[in-house]
């Protein structure tokens, strides 16, 4: 097909003379705004090719009229925000509780530093303010299975639980329906008379489970089920439940236990840091 | 060949059943797209929304979304219009016989239903926007070819002596394509029965290839492809010569070697080497330039055809298209800045910013076509009702306002909390507060997305109406010059 260049009506430019399905174009030069623009652009693209790493070698890149390196920045920026804290952390590291609680100052630093760590931490499992949910303890309600003065909940934190560090916290209870231990309508028997013990009765009778519970559970929680915090065994006679107080999730709990684990801190958090920690989880309500 | 022997000046029979299926498709994934978007919003505001059940929980609901927004709706638009732009620019027939054609219509969207249940089901290879596993990849491949093979073949028996811009456009689109999704996917199974398999790469060299696919997923699929769409649309509804044949040559050389080597900003502040984000960043802010200079073509073709935007509502999507184009390919440059990105990166402001594209650009561009395309292929003399089609617009653009502003603010909230410390050095929120705070903008999100959705439903009723021949009764006298002029043509 011929090329027809034709003169456009409205613009005043040529055509280029091709046409396509009704289709053409016009010959308009590229606008000079663009061009420039896009000469920016590419200078300012030449320019950080200069000052920054940008062009690979063999064995390595060129680094930069700047010696730019990410890694070095993020130090930078991580050692200025450190030097910030230091004068604070220092002083948690190396005073005891009783001396930091002694320093509303700095025991307000701890709390903050204690905040944003248990937030970013612990609330997934222990929730906002240590409110606890099935499984995860509530540590702002006192229910606590290993102690809850600040000296156990800093080994708490540090160490974890069957974390499976040299110094975790670690407990088994056995499992009394999977391994058989108990027949299954003992089982029923005791979870009866457990929840005697937390103020919620039923109305079967319940000596046969008071004697299945002395000869199997009393040595661990206890004659009145108080608990023993040596063992780790939770304290039953209490309205603070791990798990759920039903007497589904009771009898659950005897057949085949749910043991939870708790990471060992110390190997991802600073020893200041966990003393914050411990500062704040007790002064969340729970304390003792 | 034969036919053109005999009637050298009248256009050959071209093949319109298959640009009608895929237009079926367009619709019908676009729905399903912009559901499930909603959908997801509302897990996002309200996480119980996911009802418990693992198949819609948000991690295998997301991919159903974007595959469903990108390659089913994106992608049969782009069939669609690709297979009806290159037989009307080359006045020939599609190469390769229905068949073929109805090979790939069907074969791609088999493709995309079992993409789909794979993912509710579990499946993936947890590659974003390349999540199918490696059966459902080859299977694409040779769909893919298919593709091609019509393309390029129907491209070189043509009538015409110059090859029309969209088809540069569509092409670079068909091959890149097709060189990303295998570089992406090369993989080694660890059984024919299995659906998994082990990557070729690993680690930030994985990582790496899958942002030069991603990447360039948003610039050859969502950019390229429908500049091609643009190119062909816009001065067909505003009956005016495209702006300048010259800026259409360098702006797409330019952006077709620009843009394969942006896809590592994506891995700002990561373990990417700092010269390969230098590299990436650089390239996308040279970007800028290439990626407007499609827009400068869409709205200078407008020149002395403005008047048309009150009386075709379907070019009111084209150009409102190409407004969103121009300030998501501004915004990206921007974004791509190391120090920007260390500000964005992570934060709703990536999404909002997918969004101004997803739903500005690519979902109004082809409403635009659609709402060209139907009354053309069903034989009708117009829409059914143009006033329903400013309807679907005003609604659909006040919900992308609404999206994009509330993931804007909520984005750059985000990014703020992350990095705010207090008086003694410590950060100043936690996560979770930063999640708490993403609520009422989340909720604004919702509510934007579902006056998209809305639009779409309008556009669907029209269609509907349109295909079954009515004409609203209220707009008759209207319509009725415009019935003659296209039963004329």
């Amino acid at each position: 097909m011929p090329t027809k260049v034709e003169k456009d009506v409205v613009t005043g430019t040529n055509t280029t003379g091709h046409e396509w399905d009704g289709l053409k174009e016009l010959n308009t030069p590229l606008p000079k705004w663009w061009l420039y623009v896009l000469y920016a652009t590419i200078a300012w693209a030449a320019v950080w090719f200069v000052l920054y790493p940008s062009v690979p070698g063999i064995t390595g890149y060129f680094p930069g009229i700047l010696g730019y390196s990410q890694r070095a920045a993020v130090n930078t920026e991580v050692r200025a925000i450190e030097a910030q804290r230091a004068g604070t952390m220092d002083k948690i590291k190396a005073l005891s509780f009783t001396e930091i609680r002694k320093d509303p100052q700095l025991m307000a630093a701890a709390e903050v530093a204690g905040r944003i760590a248990f937030a970013n931490n612990c609330q997934p499992c222990h929730g906002a303010g240590g409110g606890g949910q099935p499984g995860y303890p509530a540590l702002a309600a006192g229910g606590w299975i290993w102690g809850g003065s600040l000296d156990a909940i800093e080994q708490t934190i540090a160490y974890g639980i069957r974390s499976g560090d040299d110094k975790a916290r670690d407990s088994q209870m056995l499992r009394f329906g999977v391994d058989g231990i108990l027949k299954p309508d003992e089982i029923q028997k005791v979870a009866d008379y457990v929840m005697t013990m937390y103020g919620k009765p039923t109305d079967r009778d319940v000596s046969a489970g008071r004697k299945l519970y002395a000869d199997n559970c009393a040595v661990c929680h206890g004659e009145a089920g108080q608990g023993d915090r040596e063992k780790g065994a939770p304290r039953l006679a209490s309205h603070v439940h791990l798990h759920d107080d039903s007497r589904d999730a009771v009898v659950a709990q005897i057949s085949a236990p749910r043991m939870g684990v708790m990471p060992a801190w110390h190997t991802r958090l600073d020893e200041a840091t966990i003393k914050s920690l411990a500062l704040y989880v007790h002064s969340l309500g729970g304390g003792e | 060949m034969a036919d053109a022997a005999i009637m050298p000046h009248s256009a050959p029979d071209y093949n319109e059943a298959v640009v009608r299926k895929f237009v079926i498709a367009t619709v019908f994934w676009a729905v399903v797209a912009f559901l499930v978007g909603v959908w997801l919003a509302t897990e996002l505001a309200w996480p119980q929304a996911n009802l418990g059940l693992s198949f819609v929980n948000f991690g295998r609901l997301r991919p159903v979304h974007t595959s469903a927004a990108i390659f089913a709706f994106g992608g049969s638009a782009l069939f669609a219009t690709s297979f009806y732009v290159v037989q009307r620019t080359c006045r020939a027939r599609l190469f390769g016989g229905e068949a073929l054609a109805d090979f790939v219509f069907w074969g791609y969207q088999f493709f995309i239903v079992m993409a789909a249940l794979s993912y509710v089901m579990g499946f993936s290879q947890s590659q974003e926007y390349a999540e199918p596993q490696w059966h459902l990849d080859l299977w694409l491949t040779v769909v893919w070819v298919a593709y091609a093979v019509i393309f390029v073949g129907t491209l070189m028996k043509r009538e015409e002596p110059h090859i029309y811009v969209a088809n540069w456009f569509y092409l670079a689109f068909i091959l890149t394509i097709a060189v990303l999704h295998i570089g992406n996917n090369l993989a080694l199974p660890i059984s024919m029965f299995s659906a998994q398999a082990y990557q070729v790469t690993s680690g930030v060299q994985n990582a790496m290839i899958q942002w030069w696919y991603g990447h360039n997923a948003v610039g050859f699929f969502l950019t390229a492809g429908f500049l091609g769409m643009m190119y062909y649309f816009i001065p067909k509804a505003a009956n005016r010569p495209v702006y300048s044949y010259r800026l259409s040559v360098v702006h797409f050389w330019s952006l077709i070697f620009m843009y394969i080597w942006a896809g590592p900003h994506h891995l700002h502040w990561t373990a990417l080497p700092d010269w390969t984000q230098t590299l990436g960043m650089a390239f996308s802010v040279m970007l800028w330039m290439p990626s407007w200079g499609g827009m400068i073509n869409g709205l200078m073709t407008l020149s002395g055809a403005w008047d048309k935007l009150r009386t075709e509502p379907s070019l009111r999507f084209s150009v409102t298209a190409v407004g969103f184009y121009g300030m998501s390919t501004f915004e990206g440059p921007v974004m791509s800045v190391r120090d920007v990105n260390a500000l964005s990166h992570y934060t709703d402001w990536t999404i909002g910013h997918v969004h101004s594209g997803a739903l500005g650009w690519v979902a109004f561009i082809s409403f635009g076509a659609v709402y060209y395309l139907v009354p053309v292929l069903w034989k009708r003399p117009g829409l059914y009702s143009m006033r329903l089609v400013s309807w679907h617009y005003w609604i659909a653009t006040l919900g992308i306002v609404f999206y994009i502003t509330s993931m804007w603010v909520a984005g750059i909230m985000q990014g703020l909390m992350w990095r705010a410390y207090d008086q003694f050095g410590f950060l100043q929120y936690s996560f979770a507060e930063s999640v708490i705070a993403l609520h009422p903008y989340y909720v604004i999100r919702l509510f934007g997305g579902l006056l998209f959705l809305i639009g779409a439903l309008l556009m669907v009723y029209n269609l509907i109406q349109t295909v079954r021949g009515k004409i609203s009764t209220s707009e008759q006298r209207i319509v009725m010059p415009a019935a003659v002029a296209v039963a004329g043509e």
